[in-house]
Parts: structure tokens; C-alpha cells; sequence
């Protein structure tokens, strides 16, 4: 059995989601050939040889894979899963992987598993349905399995320790479908959402942008990253890429804050698999208490300060 | 232009998923149902499309139950022209989906297909690119923003570090995302009009497509219930508690 796994990287390094992705990939089984494609890729695809149980790394540098482009990023990768035989092609489900794969399946006519959270078998997966409040176990049939790999099902595989070879792959990728445009990225410096240690969320209660920069003060002195509710994102207090939720990012980090987030399933689908979580709300009934470990009843404006200076005063004392 | 808006019929978005005690799947049985959130969006940006005379002519179309004719109805009193629906009780998979659709594409010839980027109930996240990849054309999914450029559609998409844009050649296939716009509630006098808007009933076989299906479903079973937790009493009980008991600061 072999494994073909798409890399999530930005170029330059490679992306964590890779190695929740490759710890999955170990528990399939086979051989793990990662694909990393990209314009000046170089470093990416170095760090990818260098993960602990991969095998080997096949690069495609070229200009035409620069922006990850749908199109001839799938036309790549159907080459490669033809021409060297495997039987998974597996990538995270990163937004670049649920724009990817689902192409790459239809085109080697498989019906993709999305999503899985845990590997029963070679052919059998776990995955969450209807906003996580069901879990579905499902069995491929299809020869060739298409997987996109939920992130947090999956602990890290060791960034260090492998010693694949890395085989350089000519592709030009020319597709005339699409073209890229622009990009208006996030920038900051705080740790990325979905693999962040403490994420602290804030919703529709926070009030305006500018209220929202009490929250962003809060996650600076956990050097925590920063999410949020869709109702925060549609009122424009934060940008569409914090949005924690069925439909936004999906994060298990050990301690999860939500503050001024009613506790919709939407948003609940995104971040009950956090260890702890905490809520403060000035609702008592609001359904988070029903998923949290630690409740405070409270307005927000008077507890976030609060909170604030009191873990500063414990950050000096230690 | 002519617009193609694949619509499906989900549990509505505030009815919370219950599974059945023999594990066989979610109970959809005197539930509420109503148009998949996704797939309004997609309805309502090519109404917008041809109200302001970029389009038409909008068709809906959807494969599932005859119940699913509610859902196609509410597209047309929305302002869709006329529907489609491929009936077949059992689930369809997204690649036999797109696979349909490809034939209602090649039946009717449309310059833009616009699906929801996810239906709510499956989470798969799959039809509209399996869509774009067995028509060749291009794809714009997660979209947030999209506008008519010449003979190109120039396409805003949500990704995981902010926004994307894309310029495609038309025709494609964009999959809406939740800010792409706030659809519209059907106006009661366009409800009496939508009854009287044509709407065709098919069979998966008139498309000549097996939808048996790739991936069985073995067991649905309920997540891991989270133990209720407490409630603190100040912020000084939560710093200690987190510091103390739970151990994560
Ligand atoms: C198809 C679909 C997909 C969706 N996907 C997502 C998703 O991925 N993620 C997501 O989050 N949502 C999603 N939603 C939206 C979801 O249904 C809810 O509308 C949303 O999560 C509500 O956000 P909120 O909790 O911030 O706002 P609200 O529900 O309005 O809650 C605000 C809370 O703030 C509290 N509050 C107000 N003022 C204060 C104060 N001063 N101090 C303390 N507390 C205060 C209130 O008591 C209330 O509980 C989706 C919806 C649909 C239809
Ligand atoms: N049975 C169906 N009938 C009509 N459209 C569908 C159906 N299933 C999926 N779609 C379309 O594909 C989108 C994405 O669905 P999915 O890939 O299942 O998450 C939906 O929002 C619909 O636009």
C-alpha cells in the first residue's frame, strides 16, 4: 500500500496541518510519498523530507503551483497518483485541501471521505456529520481513497527524524480555467488558530472592533491565538479567517475561552473538542455553561480586564 | 446568461441532530427540513445576478425525495424561473450528485453553476468541485464576493489566512460561503406566483448515472458528551482553578 500526501505549506516552511495529516497516514499504513508543490518550494520541500515515517518527497516547482490554483494543482496530483500507483491520496482539510481534493476524487471517479477524525481500518474512517453531533464510521469501496484529515483528530508527527529522499518532478501546469487575482491575507503575529496552545474567542456580545481589541489584549498575555463567532466576523469586529465553527476553523486547543458566544451548535462544532474550555457570559442560560468546564457569569467588560491584569500579576510572580 | 443553482434539501439548521438508538443514522423523522443555508445564498446571488441584468434565466435543480419540491418551490418564490427535480428517496452521494448535475449541464447549457460550498447535514464539502472537474471548467468555491468581469467572473474567496481572488473562465462553478450575501424571505405574493412555475420531475436513470453508493455508512453513534462543568463565582476562582485544577495556564 502506498500513500500519496498533499502538503499544506506556504513555500517556505511547511504548514502543522502536514503533520496531523502524515500522523494519519501512519495509521493507514504503507509507504508515505508527500507532495509538495509550489514556486520556490525548495525549503518546504526540504522540511517535508525531514518528518518522522515519510518516505520520500516528490517536488513540483513551478510558477503555476505558486497560489495552489484548484485547477492545475489537481491536474497534478491525478498524474501523480496514476503514474505511481497509490491507493490514498490524503491531504488536510485545510481550505486549500477541501478546494483540492474533492477535484482530484472526481477525476480518478472515487467519492472522497471528508473530514476523518480517527482510522478504524485500511478502508474504514471516522467522521464527524450534521455540526459534529453525530459520528458517522463509513467504509470505502472505492479502490483508490481520496481523504481529507481533520486536523484536530490527529496528534502532530515529528517535525524531525526522517530522512526522505527528495525526487524532483517536472510538471508545467499550465491551466488556462483560472487565474489568481489577489489575496488580502491576515497579517499577525500571534500563533496560528488551528494549532494554537489557547485560543480566546469573542463573539457578538464583545460589542464593535474596537471593543475587540480587549480580547486581542487578553490572548497577548496567554500568547494565545485569537478566534471568533460568525455573528462577530458578519458585524465586522474581526476578520472572516477567526471564525471558529462548523463552517469556519475547527480548533482543540487545551484551553478554549469563549466570551460574549452564546454557545450556537454551529459555533459549538468547532471547538467542543478543546480540554478545557471556559466561558464568560453574562447569560447564565446560555447553552456555552452546557459545554463548559469553568462558567462566569459576568459582564465581559468587567471581567476581561479583570482577567487580564490578574493572570499579568501571576506571569510576574512566577 | 443562464444560471444553474443546485439546491438541497437538509434538517433545518436550528433542529438539533438526534441519532437513532440502532446506530443506523440521524432521525429525519418529523423534523423540521428546509433549504440547505449554503444553497439560499447560492439562490439569492443569481437573483441579484439577474436583477441587475447579468442573467436570464436562473434553474434550480435538486435530487432527493418528492418533499424536496418544497425546497425547489421556495427557490422560485425567491425568483428562480423554473426547476428541476431528480427524484430518489435514498441519500445520493456528492461524486453521483455532481454527476447528475453534469447531465442537467449538458441538457441545458448553462454559463454559471452556483452551488453552497457544504450541505449541512453531510458536512462533505465535495459537489461543487467534483462538479467543475467532470464538466473541465473552472472553480471559485468558499466565494464571498463575486462579480462579472468581461467574459471572466473575478471571484473573492474565504481561505484559511483571509481572503483569495480569483479570476475563472466562464463557464465555472462558484460555491458560496456565508458572507456572500443575506438571502432574501419569499414574499407571500411571490409564494402563489412560485406555484405556477414550471417545475420537471426526473429519474437518476434518465441521466444514466449509478448513484449506488462508494462510501457505506457502518454506524452513527452520538459524540463523547462533555461532563457539565461548574460554575465560578469571580475571576480570582477562574485563575485559580485554571492554574490549579485544570493546569492549562
Ligand atoms: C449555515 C450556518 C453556518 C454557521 N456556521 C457558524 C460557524 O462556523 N461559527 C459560528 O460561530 N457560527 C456559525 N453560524 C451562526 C450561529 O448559528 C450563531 O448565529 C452564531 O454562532 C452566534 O454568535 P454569537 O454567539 O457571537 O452571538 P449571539 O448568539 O448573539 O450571542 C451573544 C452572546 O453574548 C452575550 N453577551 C452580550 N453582551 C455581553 C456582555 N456585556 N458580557 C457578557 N456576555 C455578553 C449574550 O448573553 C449572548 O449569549 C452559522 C449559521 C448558519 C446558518
Ligand atoms: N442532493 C442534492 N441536490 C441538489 N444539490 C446538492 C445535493 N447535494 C449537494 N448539492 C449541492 O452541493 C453543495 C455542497 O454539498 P456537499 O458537497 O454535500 O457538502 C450543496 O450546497 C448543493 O448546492
Amino acid at each position: 500500500m502506498s500513500i500519496l500526501l498533499v502538503a499544506e505549506h506556504d513555500h517556505k516552511s511547511l504548514n502543522p496541518a502536514t503533520l496531523n495529516a502524515v500522523t494519519a497516514a501512519t495509521k493507514i499504513g504503507g509507504d508515505i510519498t508527500i507532495l509538495v508543490a509550489g514556486e520556490n518550494c525548495g525549503p518546504s520541500a526540504d522540511s517535508a523530507a525531514k518528518v518522522a515515517g515519510v518516505s520520500k518527497v516528490l517536488k513540483a516547482d513551478n510558477a503555476s503551483f505558486g497560489h495552489h490554483l484548484a485547477e492545475p494543482m489537481a491536474d497534478l496530483i491525478v498524474e501523480q497518483a496514476k503514474s505511481g500507483g497509490y491507493k490514498y491520496v490524503l491531504a488536510p482539510a485545510t481550505t486549500m485541501g477541501k478546494n483540492i481534493m474533492p477535484r482530484v476524487a472526481a477525476m480518478l471517479d472515487t467519492q472522497q471521505v471528508s473530514d476523518i477524525i480517527a482510522v478504524e481500518s485500511a478502508d474504514t474512517f471516522v467522521r464527524p456529520i450534521y455540526a459534529g453531533n453525530a459520528i458517522a464510521t463509513v467504509q470505502s469501496k472505492d479502490d483508490v481513497k481520496v481523504i481529507t484529515v481533520r486536523t484536530t483528530g490527529f496528534d502532530k508527527a515529528a517535525a524531525e527524524g526522517g530522512s526522505a529522499s527528495v525526487e524532483d518532478i517536472s510538471a508545467s501546469g499550465a491551466s488556462d480555467l483560472s487565474s489568481f487575482v489577489g489575496q488580502e491575507l491576515t497579517e499577525s503575529e500571534r500563533p496560528e488558530l488551528t494549532s494554537a496552545g489557547i485560543v480566546i474567542s469573542g463573539g457578538r456580545g464583545v460589542g464593535s472592533a474596537e471593543n475587540f481589541e480587549m480580547i486581542e489584549d487578553l490572548a497577548d498575555t496567554l500568547g494565545a491565538a485569537v478566534g471568533a463567532s460568525r455573528a462577530a466576523v458578519d458585524a465586522g469586529y474581526v476578520p472572516n479567517d477567526y471564525q471558529v465553527g462548523q463552517t469556519g476553523k475547527v480548533v482543540a486547543p487545551d484551553l478554549y475561552m469563549a466570551i460574549g458566544i452564546s454557545g450556537a451548535i454551529q459555533h459549538l462544532a468547532g471547538m467542543k473538542d478543546s480540554k478545557v474550555i471556559v466561558a464568560i457570559n453574562k447569560d447564565e442560560d446560555a447553552p456555552i455553561f452546557q459545554v463548559a468546564d469553568y462558567g462566569l457569569v459576568a459582564d465581559l467588560f468587567d471581567a476581561v480586564p479583570k482577567l487580564k491584569t490578574a493572570l499579568e500579576n501571576l506571569k510576574q510572580a512566577a | 446568461m443562464k444560471i444553474l443553482v443546485a439546491v438541497k434539501r437538509v434538517l433545518d439548521y436550528n433542529v438539533k441532530a438526534r441519532v437513532k438508538s440502532d446506530q443506523s443514522g440521524v432521525d429525519l423523522s418529523n423534523v423540521k427540513m428546509s433549504m440547505n443555508p449554503f444553497c439560499e445564498i447560492a439562490v439569492e446571488e443569481a437573483v441579484r445576478m439577474k436583477e441587475k441584468g447579468l442573467a436570464e434565466e436562473i434553474i434550480t435543480v435538486s435530487i432527493g425525495p418528492s418533499q424536496a419540491q418544497e425546497t425547489l418551490r421556495t427557490s422560485l418564490a425567491m425568483g428562480a424561473d423554473r426547476s428541476i427535480l431528480i427524484e430518489i428517496d435514498e441519500n445520493v452521494e456528492p461524486l453521483a450528485v455532481a454527476k447528475l448535475l453534469k447531465g442537467v449541464v449538458e441538457k441545458e447549457s448553462p454559463n454559471l453553476v452556483i452551488m453552497g460550498k457544504q450541505s449541512i447535514d453531510g458536512d462533505n464539502n465535495q459537489t461543487g468541485q467534483m462538479l467543475a472537474a467532470l464538466l473541465g471548467w473552472g472553480q471559485g468555491t468558499f466565494a464571498s464576493k463575486v462579480e462579472k468581469d468581461g467574459d471572466q467572473l473575478k471571484v473573492t474567496r474565504e481561505v484559511d489566512g483571509g481572503l483569495e481572488t480569483v479570476g475563472l473562465k466562464l463557464p465555472a462553478v462558484v460555491t458560496t460561503d456565508l458572507r456572500l450575501n443575506e438571502p432574501r424571505y419569499a414574499s407571500l405574493p411571490n409564494i402563489m406566483k412560485a406555484k405556477k412555475k414550471p417545475l420537471d420531475t426526473m429519474a437518476p436513470s434518465d441521466f444514466g448515472v449509478d448513484v449506488s453508493p462508494r462510501v457505506v455508512t457502518l454506524k452513527v453513534t452520538e459524540p463523547p458528551k462533555r461532563e457539565a462543568g461548574i460554575k465560578v463565582e469571580s475571576v480570582e476562582q477562574l485563575v485559580d482553578k485554571l492554574q490549579n485544577e485544570a493546569k492549562v495556564i
